[in-house]
């Protein structure tokens, strides 16, 4: 069992700049999610949850610096500042490390316009996690996870064991992805974009919705104050099946969740709420609710946030489980907006109205491109 | 019919990146999915792109792809109806 | 103390294929990178159609490892137990400007799903997983160069907490000048090969052994 606390956490979010703002506006049932025309990202209108550059930057205001950021590392800035603000860990120390989780970091300085702005190196994701680190005066090589959509919550794994190993007292795990035109591009050649606001696990749903957001999760090998919640457990797997499209039977997603458990010393009945990726793919949520129904979860109330969020690919990780604490800490449940009736084949328990919910132990899914799989337990004291 | 089906298979072969095979090795009633070629839902989603690119028909949705990509037939016939 | 051995390593880099540290493959006149590697597959292990169409990294790391699995060294692992840890510093940086250059222009604007998929580095890492069924944990690490004692110690704390019993590691990287491929696999079986211990002195060593 792991000896890690999450002590600090932070969400940079069209719905808000702290995770308190954004669990208030997902209480009230609001989405991030706007139909979004600018022609510079895509020739037609599309969904996406966009950060306004307006308010980031009216934002970014108080954030001590003569430097020039791009948007992404603007997000990211003023997220590690705000979770850091909120401890009295060190962030100058070789005992607190950092972990930068993205897909495509500063992808969008490869468009023409851009190429000029910053220097070459800029859009290398090594050197973004430098940029980032080194605002901060962090003495370590910062770590960069590129795994696809699960790569926060795989940062979080590594981040957990790496404090458990004594490598680190502290880690700050910071994940972002920004909705570019590269990105938007590719998803519509998948054909996975939905038209209008994704639908996770309903009926209806007919493709994911993109988001842009930045993350920070803070874990330490200590408690401290009220921060009671702890890491148990988790694990990463591989469908070994098809680069794009998720398992049939859900294969990599339940290796994941029974690693994590077997890790966390839990069974299937003390989970008390799962947070899954739920992109609103029809296979993507398929194929989850056959990785629940075959660990017999099937009771235990299940949400997406891509309703709200849509998807924010590197940050999704951090995001969710950002806003799983805060459940956990409220003891409530969220409901997943978009959902209306259950388009899976297995009958699981999608959460569709925010409840007051006694949480104690929680499950965390992810799944992404190249058949990877995560999975987590926290566990509140 | 004759010279695109000739040119499809050229198309495809080139696009899909279909190692070692010649025009000639492709039968135009055989499926393309499945036990004929083995393509898969990524090179059904690249047909969709190579049909808008290289001849001007868009595909709104994938589940029309089924039909019209079965053969290489059935997509020289499709391509036949939509142009012009 | 059980512990995981290093039991065969590949690099793959200009134009030269070396397994365990001795010249395996080579064709220095081909011209690019992507000729070089379709020569180098036909000559180890033709008939897989699916490497064709993967981008020119995923060959690059693919390769790699059917080279050091030719043996089978994987043939008594679970493959739940079979673990994939590779890095680089670029990403996939080159099928990235690929991708970049099919959507520049609004006239002109085809985005192709089979070059997008490619623009994630783990991809690679699923390419392997499919080709051998390895469903162990998979982490794809970003460096600005080689961190051996980062992955050894990843990689050996998986182990000790029993997440894995063998793993594939190292350092696949491409960028538009040049390419190398350093990829090892190691297990915890004494099977009576020479025993290399998985370090990071070791695993550094190792990839210096072709510079």
């Amino acid at each position: 069992m792991h000896m890690a606390f999450f002590v600090a956490d932070n969400i940079i979010s069209p719905l808000g700049f702290t995770t308190a703002d954004n669990f208030f506006a997902l209480a009230k049932g609001l989405t991030g999610i706007d139909i979004i025309n600018d022609t510079k990202i895509y020739p037609e209108t599309f969904p996406a949850a966009m950060i306004q550059p307006r308010s980031l930057n009216n934002a970014f205001e108080n954030i001590p610096t003569t430097t020039t950021f791009t948007h992404l590392e603007k997000m990211l800035l003023l997220s590690v500042s705000d979770a850091i603000n909120k401890t009295t860990i060190d962030i100058k120390s070789p005992k607190t490390g950092i972990i930068l989780s993205t897909t495509k970091g500063n992808i969008d300085l490869l468009a023409p316009d851009q190429q000029n702005k910053f220097e070459k190196e800029r859009v290398q994701l090594w050197r973004l996690a430098q940029v980032i680190a080194g605002y901060f005066g962090n003495p370590n090589q910062p770590i960069v996870i590129s795994n696809a959509c699960i790569s926060g919550v795989l940062a979080i794994n590594v981040a957990a064991m790496l404090i458990h190993e004594g490598k680190f007292d502290h880690i700050i795990v910071i994940g972002g992805d920004i909705v570019s035109r590269f990105v938007v591009s590719g998803f519509m050649s998948f054909m996975s974009l939905s038209p209008k606001a994704c639908k996770p696990f309903d009926k209806e749903r007919d493709g994911l919705s993109l988001g842009e957001a930045a993350s920070t999760i803070i874990l330490s090998k200590d408690k401290t104050g009220k921060n009671n919640i702890r890491y148990l457990g988790g694990a990463s797997a591989n469908d070994a099946n098809h680069i794009s499209g998720p398992s049939r039977t859900g294969e990599g997603s339940f290796i994941a969740i029974k690693k994590a458990m077997e890790e966390a010393n839990v069974t299937p009945h003390q989970i008390d709420h799962i947070s899954a990726h739920g992109t609103a793919t029809p296979y993507n949520d398929e194929m989850e609710s056959i990785a629940i129904d075959r660990h017999q979860l099937n009771k235990a109330p299940v949400n997406s946030l891509k309703g709200s969020f849509g998807h924010t690919l590197g940050a999704a990780g951090l995001v969710e489980t950002a806003i799983l604490l805060e459940e956990m800490r409220n003891n409530m449940l969220l409901k997943t907006v978009g959902f209306s009736e259950l388009g899976v084949s297995r009958k699981i328990n999608v959460v569709n109205q925010t409840t007051n919910h006694e949480l104690k132990t929680c499950l965390k899914m992810a799944s992404g491109f190249g058949g990877s799989n995560a999975a987590m337990v926290i566990q509140k004291a | 019919m004759e010279e695109l089906i000739q040119k499809l298979k050229v198309q495809i072969i080139e696009q899909l990146n279909l190692e070692d095979m010649e025009p000639d090795d492709i039968d135009e009633t055989d499926p393309l999915f499945g036990n004929g070629l083995g393509l898969d839902s990524i090179d059904a989603l690249e047909l969709i792109v190579l049909l808008e690119k290289e001849y001007g028909i868009k595909i709104e949705n994938p589940k029309d792809g089924q039909k019209i990509f079965y053969s290489i037939k059935s997509m020289a016939e499709f391509i036949e109806s939509h142009q012009k | 103390m059980e512990q995981l051995i290093i039991k065969t390593y590949c690099h793959i880099k200009n134009n030269h294929v070396y397994i365990n540290g001795q010249p395996a493959f080579d064709y220095p006149e081909a011209n690019s990178m992507h000729d070089f590697l379709k020569k180098a597959f036909k000559h180890f292990k033709p008939g897989y159609a699916k490497f064709y169409k993967m981008d020119d990294i995923s060959k690059l790391g693919f390769l790699a490892s059917e080279v050091i699995l030719k043996d089978k060294p994987n043939q008594n692992c679970a493959p739940e137990d079979v673990g994939i840890v590779i890095s680089n510093s670029q990403s996939t940086l080159v099928t990235d400007t690929e991708f970049q250059a099919s959507i520049e222009d609004d006239d002109h604007f085809f985005p192709s799903p089979s070059v997008f998929v490619y623009t994630l580095p783990n991809i690679m890492m699923g390419e392997i997983s499919i080709r051998h069924g390895f469903r162990g944990e998979n982490a794809f690490y970003i460096f600005e160069n080689f961190n051996a004692n980062f992955v050894a110690d990843y990689i050996n704390q998986l182990f000790l907490s029993q997440k894995l019993k063998a793993c594939i590691g190292g350092w696949v990287d491409q960028s538009s000048e040049s390419y190398e491929a350093f990829i090892y696999w190691a297990d915890d079986q004494k099977d009576g090969i020479p025993a290399i211990e998985h370090s990071g002195n070791e695993i550094e060593r190792l990839y210096n052994l072709i510079r």
